[in-house]
């Protein structure tokens, strides 16, 4: 218990320091000034959101090999922090695009891309909220998250070769791209931030689909037993 | 038994089933039409706009069609519980998968082959001398889209609120598919018509993706 105040103390500290650098400690962008500070939260957000969705495809995947109701439980959760993060990702996006780019939003590849990904995983969510047995809801969720996994490169090659207008990546890119020290700093910093709110709710959120599991196994065995009870009493009645 | 036999024998199975009464395929057929007619009164389209927005609105309405027919695909299994037989048969799960699949391509495929040419004469669209290549176009991205669509069938009949289900998980997936097969008939009904490679070679890709996928995945689908 101890531990986990602590990690929440230090996630919090974390965060907080991230928002900080990222208003105050990083330098001001030639031309879009303070608009661009934004860029620190929303490429964190998406490292986390794709973090995220990859676990959920690895749990998919373990799930299907192994039969474990643990990584049915890591799926929802990472799922749900997914799709949380990525829309951290899609709201700070168009407030930074409307005074840059002049528009709210655009059908560019990568934004339609995690635009698509942001509707896929909700499906996943919203399917294994229609599925009652949780042996089924387990499996066939994790079909449809291998499915919606494997069409992530296929929606983003189709609207590459269609048209894109998202900047190039400025990190790890080719010649002509990088950015100042101190930048790549605090958007590590926030990357980093982020990832560790979002372990400590993953962990929390896995704690609490475990538990809801439980009690339904649990409420299944006292139904069974009290009608086991009710015929043997009507039994001996007679 | 092989897998290909099994399957052939449940396709004629489907097959059967459907020309007794054509149910499916005259609402999917309708539908589509009402699809296309709706579209007209909504935006009055010129002979230039059809050629522009034609394609576009042709795959939208195959794509609502074919959510439709699919539905019942493994939904109307459940109702004597013949799901059950077939998975107690020898005979693979990615058999059932097959027939079923194939099925759904051949309905789907049919309804295509009455909509296409109404759809040329209502927007005025020249089909002459592109027919064959149109062909092609068609019958990879129904691939596509009766591969997913099939797969998915099998996983909503299990959920509640089936209908609504189908199309909100199968629309996400398919819009590679519905881009490429839109750009694809596009660049055949246009001024000059070309076949366009890239494109076609994408749906050919994203077929042989998901089929991969389903046959992997097939066991897991088709089990209790």
């Amino acid at each position: 218990m101890k531990s986990r105040m602590a990690a929440t103390l230090l996630a919090a500290a974390l965060i907080f320091f991230a928002g900080y650098a990222a208003l105050f400690i990083a330098p001001d962008e030639r031309t879009m000034h303070a608009v661009q500070r934004i860029f620190y939260f929303h490429v964190a957000a998406w490292m986390a959101s794709f973090t995220a969705f990859f676990i959920v495809f690895i749990s998919n995947v373990a799930y299907l090999a192994t039969r474990r109701m643990r990584w049915d439980f890591l799926g929802v959760s990472a799922a749900e922090l997914g799709v949380a993060c990525c829309t951290i990702g899609l709201i700070t996006g168009p407030l930074w695009a409307r005074p840059v780019w002049g528009i709210w939003w655009t059908w560019d590849a990568r934004l339609t891309t995690t635009f698509i990904l942001w509707l896929l995983y909700i499906s996943y969510l919203l399917l294994r909220g229609l599925l009652e047995d949780a042996p089924r809801r387990a499996s066939l969720s994790a079909i449809f998250g291998v499915f919606a996994f494997l069409d992530v490169p296929l929606v983003y090659m189709s609207n590459r070769l269609w048209r894109t207008q998202h900047p190039q990546p400025v990190f790890f890119g080719g010649n002509g791209s990088g950015v100042d020290p101190t930048m790549s700093r605090v958007l590590l910093l926030c990357a980093i931030a982020l990832l560790g709110v979002m372990t400590l709710a993953l962990v929390d959120r896995y704690r609490l689909e475990r538990l809801r599991y439980e009690a339904g196994e649990l409420r299944m065995a006292v139904e069974t037993r009290r009608a086991d009870l009710e015929s043997l009493s009507s039994k001996g009645g007679r | 038994m092989t897998t290909a036999r099994a399957a052939a024998i449940l396709l004629a199975k489907e097959l059967r089933l459907e020309f007794r009464t054509r149910e499916l395929l005259n609402s999917t057929v309708l539908f589509a039409l009402v699809v296309v007619a709706l579209f007209s009164i909504a935006f009055e389209p010129t002979a230039a706009e059809s050629r522009r927005y034609g394609p576009g609105l042709l795959w939208i309405a195959f794509l609502f069609a074919g959510s439709l027919m699919l539905q019942p695909s493994f939904a109307r299994e459940k109702g004597n519980d013949t799901l059950d037989a077939l998975r107690i048969a020898p005979i693979s799960p990615f058999a059932i998968l097959l027939g079923k699949m194939l099925a759904n391509f051949v309905f789907l495929s049919l309804a295509e082959a009455v909509i296409v040419p109404v759809f040329a004469v209502l927007y005025n669209v020249s089909l002459a001398g592109v027919a064959g290549r149109l062909a092609v176009v068609l019958i990879l991205g129904t691939v596509g889209l009766v591969v997913t669509g099939t797969v998915f069938s099998a996983i909503s009949a299990h959920a509640r609120m089936r209908e609504l289900l189908l199309p909100l998980l199968l629309f996400p997936i398919l819009s590679p598919l519905l881009i490429a097969a839109v750009e694809a008939t596009a660049s055949l009904l246009a001024e000059q018509p070309v076949l366009d490679r890239t494109w076609l070679a994408f749906l050919a890709g994203f077929d042989i993706v998901f089929l991969t996928a389903s046959w992997l995945l097939c066991d897991f689908l088709i089990e209790e």
